[in-house]
């Protein structure tokens, strides 16, 4: 599968440059996440890995091809995008929203079986089987992520981008979609970009983060090398403290250093 | 069968029923055995009043519930309805100009070419008004601004109007009705509804993808642009269409997809084809109403929407309090 590659991504909105000159490789067969405080770029850097924001100055390209020279669909075809509060404007059932992740494929006479089969694997990958005929504007927040997830499994992409998909989970569930997630990245080969605030969380399930700050990448690989203190202290300002809990690394937030 | 087969079913068999009923019924009543009689007079009734009136009753219902159906999809707004955003409103602009001016005697098609030019501006303006987030309170608001700005243009063109002939056709013909319009008036507006329905269908998958909001439907592979030019010339032509000829009837769009949203499914795309025939058994329904209910001179059409239409769009945003706050 193509690697996703940002090259010298600068975006400005209004007068305020939010991203200034981001470039990072993303390798399919990976979980990157990327992390940063508030305001950082994070969101904007995701939408335009995406294809859905054009850069005021670099490229994103897609293997061998500038993401801006595919067309929609076939871009939409290799790259599901899951937005931070992804709004569902009508009642539909579950299983009808998770259908909509198939619009890239679907020809003039709508879905066809093998649409159908992808859309009940992505409902048992997401674990939202049970749920498919379910009201989705009646589901829990949780609930509702879920069918998300799921919609955007359901194209079958090389690449899925979700801006924070485990907000609002509960630790269950939060743990189901990490696995998920590197499941998708580590059985299938698929590329999987996230953002997310918890640090602990992303340490435990990322193969690699990426740090950005003032729309700039503060750092830029595995856990071990990116989540050290001086960076997150650059990167958020305050004082942490690393150490290896039961499950995996722990990154304990102490006190603020300064205003950054 | 599936609960939507089973409405589409009905609403065709209603559709069939009405029709006849159309064409048999008015102040001459002439039952079905005596319409192919030639040596019959009535005949000139069926076929040069009711035909024309009946198919304009369907052409048109089914060109407002589309048109309705679509706008309601793209804006995710159950409340919008070419009525009740302003759209008709400014298409009587249009339409009003032309007949002021005595233009819209001279040649059919202006009238119409003015109302749709009038549907298209409010519907590029409502959406430029309301900008990318789909508030609903935004739309309702900026269907407001576009009603007011009609309606005084409308009150302008009519306060300067040169003779009082002037005026009362203004007037009446703003009312909306489908009283003796002829073949003409249907052969004037039924090519630019087919087109106009045309481009309201292409826009169903993007209507589909739009239930995920607008990044979810780029991100879904959907160009926008064209969906948007799809919808605006679509509804532009529909919406504007019928009014050139038969005035302001509202409600029509808001009314139907609502009905059949719980019936048909949500799903904006499969909501466009119920929309047209439900549209069509809506406005047939209430014309042959107007036409049976004893007055001295016959309820307007448009007006007997409205009496209907007011209290079921008051009661809709009551029901939708919750998410308008």
């Amino acid at each position: 599968m193509n690697d996703l590659d940002a090259r010298e991504v600068s975006v400005r909105l209004g007068t305020r440059q939010v991203l200034g000159g981001v470039s990072a490789r993303f390798v399919a067969g990976q979980v990157t996440a990327i992390v940063g405080p508030n305001g950082a770029g994070k969101s904007t850097l995701l939408t335009c890995l995406a294809g859905l924001r054009v850069a005021n100055s670099g490229e994103v390209s897609l293997g061998p091809r500038s993401l801006a020279s595919l067309s929609p669909r076939a871009r939409a075809r290799q790259i599901a995008f899951i937005a931070q509060t992804p709004e569902v404007a009508w009642s539909l059932e579950a299983r009808i929203l998770v259908g909509l992740g198939r619009i890239p494929h679907i020809g003039a006479r709508g879905l066809s079986s093998a649409d159908n089969h992808a859309i009940e694997r992505a409902m048992a990958a997401a674990g939202v089987t049970d749920l498919a005929d379910r009201d989705v504007t009646t589901l829990s927040g949780g609930e509702r992520a879920r069918v998300l997830i799921a919609r955007a499994l359901a194209g079958e992409p090389d690449w899925l981008l979700a801006d924070e998909p485990l907000a609002g989970l509960d630790p269950g569930h939060q743990l189901d979609a990490a696995e998920l997630f590197r499941q998708l990245a580590h059985d299938q080969g698929r590329g999987v970009v996230i953002t997310l605030h918890d640090l602990t969380l992303a340490a435990r399930m990322a193969d690699r983060v990426l740090i950005l700050a003032d729309g700039v990448v503060l750092a830029d690989g595995p856990v071990a090398t990116s989540f050290t203190p001086d960076i997150l202290a650059k990167a958020y300002g305050v004082h942490t403290h690393s150490s290896q809990g039961r499950g995996g690394p722990m990154i304990e937030i102490l006190e603020r250093t300064h205003e950054p | 069968m599936t609960k939507r087969t089973v409405t589409l079913l009905c609403l065709l068999m209603a559709l069939a029923v009405l029709a006849a009923i159309s064409m048999a019924s008015g102040r001459v009543w002439v039952p079905l055995h005596q319409w192919l009689d030639t040596s019959d007079p009535r005949q000139a009734i069926i076929f040069d009043l009711r035909l024309p009136r009946t198919l304009l009753a369907i052409v048109i219902g089914a060109a407002l519930g589309v048109s309705g159906a679509a706008m309601q999809g793209y804006t995710r707004n159950p409340l919008a309805d070419p009525g009740a955003l302003g759209v008709s409103s400014m298409a009587a602009l249009g339409a009003v100009l032309t007949l002021y001016l005595g233009a819209g005697a001279a040649a059919p098609w202006i009238t119409a070419t003015a109302a749709m030019s009038g549907a298209l501006i409010a519907v590029f303006l409502l959406l430029a008004l309301s900008g990318q987030a789909s508030s609903i309170v935004t739309f309702i608001l900026a269907g407001v601004i576009l009603q007011t700005v009609a309606g005084a243009g409308v009150a302008l063109a009519l306060s300067l109007a040169p003779n009082p002939w002037a005026v009362s056709e203004i007037v009446s013909w703003l009312m909306g009705s489908l009283a003796d319009r002829s073949n003409a008036d249907l052969a004037l507006v039924a090519p630019l509804i087919l087109v106009g329905w045309g481009l309201l269908a292409l826009t169903g998958r993007g209507l589909d993808a739009l239930t995920l909001g607008d990044t979810g439907a780029r991100s879904l592979g959907i160009n926008m642009a064209a969906t948007r030019w799809c919808l605006a010339l679509g509804v532009a032509l529909t919406a504007g269409a019928s009014v050139a000829v038969t005035g302001v009837i509202g409600f029509v769009g808001l009314i139907v997809p609502h009905l059949l949203r719980p019936l048909v499914g949500a799903t904006p795309s499969g909501l466009l084809v119920p929309s047209a025939i439900g549209g069509a058994v809506l406005v047939l329904a209430a014309d042959i109403l107007v036409r049976l209910t004893p007055a001295a001179t016959e309820v307007r059409l448009g007006v007997a929407m409205a009496v209907l239409g007011g209290p079921f769009f008051f009661g809709l945003l009551l029901s939708l309090r919750k998410r308008i706050a």
